[in-house]
């Protein structure tokens, strides 16, 4: 089974560049603005998007990724109109991979046979699923790859080289590699030491691996980019999408092109990196 | 649903009491549980680990806490004869105590010099700072913004022991906003931090270790009823919340069928409306590491809890809790907050034992359950808290109800 993942990603290794991979929340401020800031993403220069679903209780997002899902929750974001708006995207975009990133539970009500068969029908490509470690693959893992989605295994600097195979295990599409131990947009990530993190990972693997968490701009994106097949940014188009909400927190003419602006700057920038060493 | 061969073999070795449990954490938490679960094993296998909590248990928590009878609160309900497991007597005045010193025990051997807690009327978080001044380790306390203000008094308390009380801003600055804070904490400082859980709640081991330190309570409770009537009591009653102080007392008995067990859950303003008790009003999903009963709505997201006590003011239950529930071993029941006050004046002014809010849910269904009994029925209530942290809580409703 070939994915538009393993596409993309073949396609950015014949270019010889690495992939900018960008987070936002889905709803966030409202469904259409939403719409309209996935649909802007691809053009912006965004490889592969990750689509939040919203979550009462992210535990291991920081305050700018909580916010937004509390955002889009009080806007009447659902599971099911994040599967619409996927639907709505892939109108208009065959290509671009998009993975839903969240928490399990949301998909666990919705009924995990009938989540991964709306998902599939409606272009999803694959799932981060944030509480599901290898331990518990039986869940929703295993069912994904039976259902033809990449489920995508975050690695951490927590995860040594005993405990990486198992990691790696059910993994596809790509390996998100957490730069650091923490909540998302927290600290800023040392390059040298994802460098090495890559290296080691990519000694158990041949998977593209993708870097994320704590990085925020062009430059960071850049020296990320030159270590790693990808580099995720998240937070920092969550806060430039929340610094162009009105005071009651609605979206305004600014909005898209906010996220847009922000997205085409880091794409440049990570476009400007060497070719990072096989 | 079969019934089991005994209600005391879970969980598995995957954390799991029938679908309820698990470990649902980010990966960077997993190598850590999986060092907690090996160091608890090892500290399970080793006398010198059972043999240091007990000299604690003893001289310092002041154990064994006194199986009661409670004479005038019998005679005045009119049925069964009530005996009162005194928690509330334990150094800082509650059951919390017991779970905290074990984990801080295991915590010593991993040797993490930083420990984290989560609270909510602020017992467990009183606990944790009072062991944390006592072996010299550094105490970080989650606290909802919500409760800081209606527990002022367990704040300060925390404080003077030299902890740090964080109160959480975040979704509905109660004890599950103090829960996610934590978990946020550790997963920052996973390498130097332990994070000391209130409750038989998080991912495997939590539920099983924090069960295993607080069956102090019933493996007493079974001696000195032997003690004082020459017989098992006939039932058990104690609140829930997570559930920590209720398996503690009811698990010793789960074998014993002649037994009726009874937890209470937090009705709040009343079921149809805001409450806390997840077995009467909710289903199962995940939250927090674990699968259990939780109150959400119906795209999973979950729901605010309401109770008068700060203690029971939670969203979900303990896993094993849920699987006893299925299973049919434990009858869990709920109590209003008003049934609840009522049953706080009811001992305080019958006994001269101020209950803990949590605890007076337990007292509440007692008052309906003692006089439907014999006389020769023996009820044991968890009195899992004392009252002096909710006195002003509860002078500011009385005298809402005067006016």
């Amino acid at each position: 089974m070939t994915t538009r993942i393993d596409t993309r990603f073949a396609e950015l290794k014949k270019e010889g560049r690495s992939a900018f991979v960008t987070y936002v929340m889905a709803g966030d401020p409202d469904l259409a603005t939403s719409l309209e800031i996935v649909k802007a993403l691809p053009k912006a220069g965004s490889d592969v998007i990750e689509l939040g679903i919203p979550f009462t209780d992210p535990m291991a997002d920081g305050p700018s990724i909580q916010a937004a899902g509390l955002r889009a929750l009080k806007g009447g974001m659902t599971l099911k109109k994040t599967l619409d708006l996927v639907r709505a995207f892939r109108k208009d975009d065959n290509f671009t991979p998009l993975v839903l990133m969240g928490y399990y539970n949301p998909i666990y009500i919705y009924g995990v046979d009938k989540f991964l068969a709306d998902a599939r029908t409606a272009g999803v490509d694959g799932l981060i699923i944030v509480d599901l470690p290898p331990e518990e693959d039986d869940e929703l893992c295993i069912p994904a790859l039976k259902a033809g989605l990449n489920f995508i295994r975050l690695a951490t600097p927590t995860t040594d080289d005993k405990r990486l195979p198992a990691v790696l295990a059910n993994t596809s599409g790509f390996v998100y590699y957490v730069s650091i131990a923490g909540i998302t947009g927290a600290a800023a990530a040392d390059a040298n030491a994802v460098g090495e993190a890559v290296a080691r990972i990519k000694r158990h693997t041949q998977l593209p691996i993708c870097v994320g968490f704590g990085i925020r701009t062009p430059e960071a994106a850049r020296a990320i980019a030159e270590k790693a097949d990808g580099s995720v940014v998240g937070t920092a188009l969550v806060d430039a999408l929340k610094n162009s909400l009105d005071s009651e927190g609605r979206a305004t003419a600014k909005t898209v092109n906010a996220v847009a602006e922000l997205t085409a700057a880091l794409a440049q920038g990570v476009k400007g990196a060497k070719q990072a060493a096989e | 649903m079969n019934k089991p061969n005994s209600y005391r073999s879970g969980p598995d070795e995957r954390g799991h009491f029938g679908i309820f449990g698990g470990r649902f954490v980010a990966e960077t938490l997993m190598p850590l549980i999986l060092d907690l679960e090996k160091a608890y094993t090892a500290a399970k296998a080793d006398p010198a680990f059972h043999a240091e909590m007990k000299g604690y248990l003893r001289d310092y928590v002041g154990r064994p806490s006194p199986l009661y009878f409670a004479e005038r609160l019998t005679e005045h309900l009119g049925g069964a004869k009530i005996y009162l497991k005194r928690e509330e007597l334990n150094h800082t005045g509650a059951h919390k105590v017991n779970n905290v010193l074990g984990q801080i025990m295991v915590a010593r051997r991993m040797g993490k010099k930083r420990i984290i807690a989560e609270t909510g009327a602020g017992q467990h978080g009183v606990a944790t700072a009072t062991l944390c001044a006592r072996f010299g380790l550094e105490c970080i306390v989650y606290m909802g913004a919500v409760d800081v203000a209606r527990q002022a008094p367990n704040v300060f308390r925390m404080e003077m022991l030299g902890a740090k009380v964080v109160p959480v801003q975040s979704g509905t600055r109660t004890l599950k906003d103090a829960m996610n804070e934590a978990l946020r904490d550790w997963v920052t400082n996973v390498h130097n931090t332990f994070y000391c859980i209130g409750t038989v709640a998080g991912p495997h081991p939590y539920p099983m270790m924090v069960r295993d330190f607080q069956c102090v309570i019933g493996e007493e409770t079974r001696t000195q009823m032997q003690e004082a009537e020459g017989r098992l009591p006939d039932s058990l009653v104690a609140c829930i919340g997570g559930g920590s102080n209720a398996i503690g007392l009811f698990h010793p008995f789960l074998d014993d069928p002649s037994v009726e067990i009874f937890g209470v859950e937090a009705a709040g303003h009343g079921l149809t409306q805001l409450h806390a008790a997840s077995i009467a009003g909710g289903r199962p999903g995940v939250l927090h590491g674990n699968r259990t009963y939780l109150l959400m709505d119906a795209d999973g997201q979950i729901q605010d809890a309401h109770s008068i006590s700060a203690g029971l003011d939670y969203p979900g239950i303990g896993p094993e809790h849920s699987w006893l529930h299925e299973v049919g071993r434990v009858n869990y029941l709920s109590a209003t907050d008003d049934e609840a006050l009522d049953a706080f004046l009811l001992l305080s002014r019958l006994e001269g034992i101020p209950p803990a809010l949590e605890s007076a849910h337990a007292i509440a269904k007692v008052m309906e359950l003692a006089p439907k009994r014999p006389k020769d029925h023996l009820m044991v209530v968890n009195l899992s808290g004392r009252g002096d942290k909710d006195i002003p809580q509860i002078s500011e409703i009385l005298k809402g109800r005067k006016q």
